[in-house]
Order: structure tokens, then sequence, then C-alpha cells
């Protein structure tokens, strides 16, 4: 079953098209590598994606929504360059305001069990200012775990994350495909998350130069599609 | 239900960040205390001139106080994307201005409550002779006042200038409201109890407060995603 339809999408900056005629689906269970060299396109894509940004031309579907309904929303995790978090709240309230705001049952259960799986629960009152990079970054995974989401959105998700949160993120997103989430994640650290991926999709240009499985050689040489797309 | 619930949310998680640094409430009490004070020694009030002046003074101190205020609404989401966060959460774009205009709301009441006494000691005005259609006339053009300034800060949030342009933008919306206010406080404080025209500059504002708070809940999403 298709968790993520992309159906040609165009994104236009005043006269600067940033995304040409962007297609493709993802089903439930699918790891999108999504790769491109920098300014490719790859976050223009992925905050239309979580709606932070509405497309000039072109739709976008999200377990059969629309990408900007509530029902999309609910279901849709993200983690971006920001940890997302409040410095000014505790680690405790930081996630009880998200469960809130994502409607589950019992947002103290659900915020503890998660300071629990990331080993923050000693720190649970500690406000986040005070806490270490290490601990905000997993704060900040937690966060995006949280409402157990059917689709997760990352953007550059290893980066300047320390080893523990690496494992951390890498345990979790193994679990989420696991338990039938989709996840698109653009990234430059091609080893990391060719591991991971099921299919690969290359930017180059704001147009969608390859999409399709993520295949061994692939894994063997990180930079094959690269120079395959003339993009080395 | 859950709608309100998650204005709830956004409010009290506002006012819990708010309280806990106070970097808007105190600059904005600081610098509303400090142009009553200031006032009161600029011009020596006597008692009549006091009377005239004093609708226009509190609203202009409320006002400007308030700006410092609004400033930081949405500018303190920016800080490790959680604004990115908010739109990508479930929560109705109207949902996350009305939860914030509370806060501010609540804030500048509390603010207002302050300089009023403060008032009446530095202009020996003795301000609380119509004490429930003072609040009444708080309450509404406070709403207005954070209605307004909420929305322009999550138009503004994205520039460099926004602590200039958000002024600038809200305070020529912001006149009727203003007005109304400054003539209903002027009387009020002079003990007078509305009547006639005073209850058509109540309406108005009451009408202002509709008005711009349905204008800001149809248009928020737009401001936000684009």
């Amino acid at each position: 079953m298709t968790a993520l339809a992309v159906e040609n999408v165009w994104k236009y900056y005043g006269d600067f098209p940033a995304l040409r005629g962007i297609h493709f689906e993802a089903a439930r269970g699918a790891c999108v590598a999504l790769l491109g060299r920098n300014g490719a396109g790859k976050t223009t894509l992925l905050r239309i994606l979580a709606g932070l940004s509405k497309p000039s031309r072109g739709a976008v579907r999200v377990l059969g929504q629309d990408c900007l309904s509530e029902e999309a929303r609910r279901g849709t995790g993200m983690l971006g360059h920001g940890i997302g978090i409040y410095d000014e709240l505790s680690a405790y309230e930081n996630l009880r305001l998200f469960a809130a705001l994502y409607g589950l049952p019992d947002a103290h259960r659900a915020a503890m069990e998660w300071l629990e799986r990331t080993g923050l629960e000693r720190v649970r009152d500690g406000l986040v200012r005070e806490f270490s990079r290490g601990m905000r970054q997993r704060l900040a995974v937690a966060r995006a775990f949280l409402h157990s989401p059917a689709l997760l959105l990352l953007d550059e998700p290893f980066t300047a994350l320390d080893d523990r949160a690496i494992a951390l993120l890498q345990g979790l997103l193994r679990e989420s495909l696991a338990a039938g989430a989709t996840i698109v994640m653009s990234t430059h650290q091609l080893r990391e998350a060719l591991e991971l991926a099921t299919h690969v999709a290359l930017i180059v240009k704001g147009k969608l130069a390859h999409a399709g499985e993520r295949t061994a050689a692939m894994v063997d040489d990180p930079g094959y599609l690269y120079r395959e797309y003339g993009e080395a | 239900m859950l709608y309100f619930r998650q204005v709830w949310t956004i409010a009290a998680k506002d006012l819990r960040s708010e309280l806990r640094t106070k970097e808007a409430l105190n600059a904005s009490l600081s610098f509303a205390l400090v142009i009553l004070l200031l006032f009161s020694f600029a011009f020596d009030p006597t008692a009549e001139m006091t009377r005239e002046i004093s609708g226009g003074l509190l609203w202009l101190v409320f006002a400007f106080a308030g700006a410092l205020l609004l400033n930081r609404s949405f500018a303190r989401e920016l800080e490790n994307d959680c604004l990115d966060v908010l739109v990508t959460s479930p929560v109705p774009a109207s949902a996350l201005l009305l939860g914030k205009v509370l806060a501010n709301w609540v804030l500048l009441l509390g603010i207002e409550a302050v300089c009023l006494p403060v008032f009446g000691v530095f202009y020996n005005a003795d301000w609380a002779r119509q004490p429930w259609w003072l609040a009444l006339v708080m309450l509404l053009a406070t709403w207005g006042v954070t209605v307004i300034g909420t929305m322009f800060s999550a138009l503004t949030v994205n520039l460099r200038l926004r602590e200039l342009m958000l002024p600038m933008l809200v305070y020529p919306m912001l006149i009727p409201c203003l007005m109304a206010a400054m003539q209903l406080t002027t009387a009020l404080v002079a003990g007078q109890a509305p009547e006639g025209d005073q209850l058509a500059w109540l309406r108005m504002l009451a009408g202002f407060d509709i008005i711009f708070t349905a204008l800001s809940v149809a248009l928020v999403e737009t401001v936000l995603i684009g």
C-alpha cells in the first residue's frame, strides 16, 4: 500500500524552479534515501512533504490524504536540522507538550516511556538549556518518534549526532521499518543511509534523476550513483 | 474539545516559558513603568490635566509595552526550529495562534494591572471609580491589541528587522481599537459610567475584537505556510 505519493511536484522561488516535476511513491515499510548535492532540492522537497511549504504545482499525499490535512500531520514525524525542543522547558515538559499536541491518550505515560528509552529519565526535570549536546539530540529523537509516526521525514539525521545518539536513531529506524513505517531520509552520509535504505531517489538540480530499489552495487560503492549521473 | 485543549496547551507552554525566562515580561514592564514615571516628571500634571490625558497616556504606554511583549511571541519559536515542529504537528494554525494570543493577553493584562496603581500614585488619580467598566474595557482592548500583534508577529517572524516592522505594521491597524479604549478610559477615570456615545465606543471595541479575531483565525495558515 502506498504511504507517500509525490505527484509532479514543482516549487518555484520567484522564477527559479527549485523542484521540477518530482514524481515518486513509497510503500509502507519502505526507506527512501533521498540523495543529491547541496542545493539539489532535497530540503525543499522534505519541507513540502512535511507540510511546511506548499508546492507551486502538483500534490503530495500522505497515507492517502493531502499532506496538509490533520490526519496526514498526525501520522508524520520530522527530524530536521533544528532539534525542535524548547530550551526553557524540562525534558519531561517538552515530551509531554508534544504528546498533548499529537493528542496521545496518556501524555504523561508516553513522555515517561520515551525518557526511559532515550536514557534521560534521570534528568527528566532538568531544563534542556542545561543539557549536553548529546542529551539534547536524544531528546529530539524521542520527540520525533513519540507519536509512533507512520511516515518519518529525516533531514540529515546523522549529522552532528554523537555515537550514542546515532546508535539510538538507527535502532529506532529499524524498529519503525519493521513495524511498517515509511522513512524518507535526506543525507550526505551515504554509507549509513544506504545500509538502511530499501529505495534510493537521486535529485539533480531539482529533477528526479533516479528512483528505484537500492542495489548491492550502491552499498558496495556509495558514490556510484553520483558518478552515473555526472554528479561526482 | 480537542481544539480548545490544543489552544490551552500552547498558551500554557508560552506562559510557562515566559514566566521562567521573563525576557519579554521584564523588558515590557520596565518600559511601561519608566514611561509613566518620566511623563509624570516631565509634565507635573494637575488633577484636571490628568483626567484629560489618562486614557491616551495609559493606552499609549500599554500599546508600546505590548509591542515588546508581542515581538517575542513567534520569535521564541525560531530557536531550535520549534516553529517548524509546531507547524508540522496536527495542531491547526488557528489553534496555535489563539494559544499564543491567550498567553499574550494574560501577560499584557498583568502588566496593565501593575501599571494602573503606579499611574494612580504618580498622577494622584483615583482610577478605580468605575472598576467593572474599566476592567471590561481593559479586557476588550487588550484582546484587540494582542490578537493583531500576535498575528503580525507571525507575519514578521522571519524578517531581520522584525522589531522595527512589527510596530510599524501594528499601530496603524490598532487605531480604532486604541481610540475607543482611550475615549472610554478617559471617561471612566473621570468617574463617568458609559452612556450614549461612550456605549457606541464600547460596541465598536467588541466589534473590532470579533472581526479581527475572525480574520486572524482565517488567515494565519496562509501566513505560516504560504
